[in-house]
């Protein structure tokens, strides 16, 4: 589904990422592992095409990221990628439908409420959908987030550190949803984390190294 | 969902900024088209009413006043011509047409002005109801004068001394109403108009001639006065010719109303430049205010920015956005502005109108008006500029990592 080659990334000079190969195939959940400072983030903002590669090739569902226009790049992410980050992050001013709305908006997709409906009802929020995000409690926000993130049934889920910050209970519940989420989209599932409860969930594992 | 509505949200979520920011708008864009209804209107009606009329002339005095008093009834007459003078001036070559005034009397501050049928066919004015004067004392009476007291055909009244309100009354020379003219959008919407024989009769009382029929027969040439005559040149030559013939030979004074009234709104021009120029520190004030809003809630929404663009936006989709948010305020001021210009407009028309000056109303619409609210939605634009191009400029890796 992806396929990283002697991929290379520096800031500053000093280098930060090196991926010599990793490949997916459609439909496969992986975790990326790494300690602090080894790039997890990076790579996984190269995957998600909004990072550019100092070096080296990324090629998403047969496309390589480098051959496209910025324009495209946006575009191709918009419709294939869905991101969840480690700061959710929902538009203030926006209601929870609303923030789904947008992605579709945004990737210039056509906009189906029903849609909305349906992914906001799968993640249990269909009563929040005219909620405000800062009336959400930090599990609501992350389930908006994951909605916003999988509204465009994506051939590829990212989420960076989804398990932070939560207690063992809830830990488990995120990974859940992210793993039966992307599964129901068919959506090929990379967790960058260094959370050793993680590990042993997910099967797939590819590890990185301190440059 | 669309770029709209998303600038709208934003708009909504800082709504006492939004609400500032719309008032600074709207009280400019407001005295703009205050200024643009006002001036229109004064100049429009000022042009119609000196229309087709080259020179006024009347006694020695300000020609200014003279313009004033003669075509638009506005200012007490700088005194009266005698009637042999004017004949010779209506005699002169380069004299096409001449239209005697005799002024002196109103009735509830409205003038009466003894005239000619010509007066009537030049502002071509129709009747509405009855007949043109024929008789002394017959009156026809101008729309605005029959809204505002009500008389109609058949109604008598007496015209008072002097051209304010609260002169003394003429008391057995009743003038009779004959007809009334149709609304013209000229001064004569708010005039009496008479012979200048009735004037004449109306005041020979005061020489003892009570029979008001025959009065102006009765009276010798030299007692025979008008107040100015309006004079329409017969070739352009004569402009040369005749103000200088009638200051230099007689104890007359002529006034050229294009000349005049130009300078009556060089003067006014003075107001209403000031009054323009704080019109445009209200929307430059705007402006700036839009443009720290958005500068200042650029560092908050960095992070929102760098998610729309996750979410597939592109950087110019962005920048669309903060232009959409200063465009979609400025316009919103705008339009704002100007329901509240028209709203001005009317109500200054309305304190002139309860004073007899009636000539302004905020009921019409400019096609100028068009060009203020893009003025307005423009300056939105140009004031979300900048912070417009750093929405584009995001760096978006950059922003996520830092969290």
């Amino acid at each position: 589904m992806f396929e990283l080659r002697q991929l290379t990334h520096h800031y500053d000079g000093s280098e930060v990422l090196r991926v010599d190969a990793w490949a997916a195939a459609q439909g496969e959940q992986w975790l990326l592992l790494g300690p602090s400072g080894s790039g997890k983030s990076t790579l996984l903002h190269i995957l998600a095409g909004i990072l550019r590669p100092a070096a080296g090739s990324a090629g998403i569902a047969g496309q390589d990221l480098s051959a496209l226009s910025a324009m495209a790049l946006d575009r191709f992410r918009g419709r294939n990628i869905g991101i969840v980050l480690q700061r959710l992050h929902l538009l203030p001013s926006l209601t929870v439908a609303e923030n789904v709305q947008l992605a579709q908006y945004l990737a210039g997709l056509p906009q189906d409420a029903a849609r909305v409906q349906e992914v906001l009802a799968g993640l249990d929020l269909a009563d929040k959908a005219d909620a405000r995000p800062h009336a959400l409690s930090h599990g609501q926000a992350q389930r908006a987030a994951i909605a916003r993130a999988v509204v465009n049934r994506p051939r590829l889920l990212l989420a960076d550190e989804p398990t932070s910050n939560l207690d063992d209970s809830r830990c488990a519940q995120a990974l859940d949803l992210l793993l039966t989420q992307a599964a129901a989209c068919g959506a090929t599932l990379v967790i960058a984390t260094h959370d050793q409860r993680v590990k042993s969930r997910v099967a797939k594992h590819h590890q990185l190294g301190v440059a | 969902m669309n770029l709209v509505r998303l600038s709208a949200s934003y708009l909504r979520a800082r709504a006492l900024n939004t609400t500032l920011q719309v008032l600074l708008f709207a009280l400019g864009i407001g005295t703009i088209t205050l200024l643009l209804l006002a001036t229109t209107q004064l100049d429009q009606r000022m042009r119609r009413d000196a229309q087709g009329i080259d020179l006024v002339i009347g006694a020695k005095g300000s020609p200014l006043q003279i313009i004033l008093s003669a075509i638009y009834h506005l200012d007490v007459p700088t005194g009266n011509i005698a009637y042999k003078q004017a004949k010779e001036i209506t005699a002169h070559r380069a004299v096409k047409k001449t239209i005697p005034l005799a002024l002196g009397d109103s009735y509830r501050g409205f003038r009466i002005a003894g005239t000619t049928h010509d007066y009537v066919a030049h502002y071509g004015a129709t009747m509405a109801t009855g007949r043109l004067w024929q008789k002394p004392l017959e009156a026809v009476i101008g729309a605005e004068f029959a809204a505002r007291t009500g008389h109609a055909v058949g109604a008598k009244f007496a015209g008072a001394h002097g051209l304010g309100d609260g002169g003394d009354a003429h008391e057995d020379a009743d003038y009779t109403v004959v007809g009334v003219l149709a609304p013209s959008g000229t001064v004569l919407d708010r005039l009496v108009l008479t012979s200048v024989e009735s004037v004449w009769a109306v005041h020979a009382q005061h020489q003892g001639i009570h029979d008001i029929e025959n009065a102006a027969a009765q009276m010798k040439d030299e007692e025979k006065e008008y107040t100015a005559l309006l004079v329409q040149y017969a070739s352009p030559l004569a402009a040369a010719i005749l103000p200088r013939y009638v200051n230099n030979n007689s104890e007359m004074q002529a006034a050229s109303p294009a000349y005049e009234t130009a300078r009556l709104f060089s003067i006014i021009g003075v107001g209403t430049d000031v009054l323009r120029g704080f019109a445009l520190v209200l929307v430059f004030s705007a402006a700036l205010s839009v443009f720290i809003a958005l500068y200042n809630a650029l560092e908050e929404r960095r992070y929102d920015l760098a998610i729309m663009r996750t979410l597939g936006a592109s950087p110019s989709r962005l920048m669309a956005l903060l232009l959409g948010e200063g465009m979609l305020l400025a316009g919103i001021g705008g339009l704002c502005g100007i329901a509240l210009g028209h709203l001005f407009t009317e109500l200054t028309g309305m304190a002139m109108r309860a004073a007899q000056q009636g000539t302004i109303t905020g009921w019409i619409w400019l096609p100028e008006e068009f060009f203020v609210l893009a003025l307005a939605v423009g300056v939105g634009a140009l004031a979300a500029l900048l912070p417009a191009w750093r929405a584009y400029r995001t760096d978006i890796a950059g922003t996520l990592a830092r969290g």
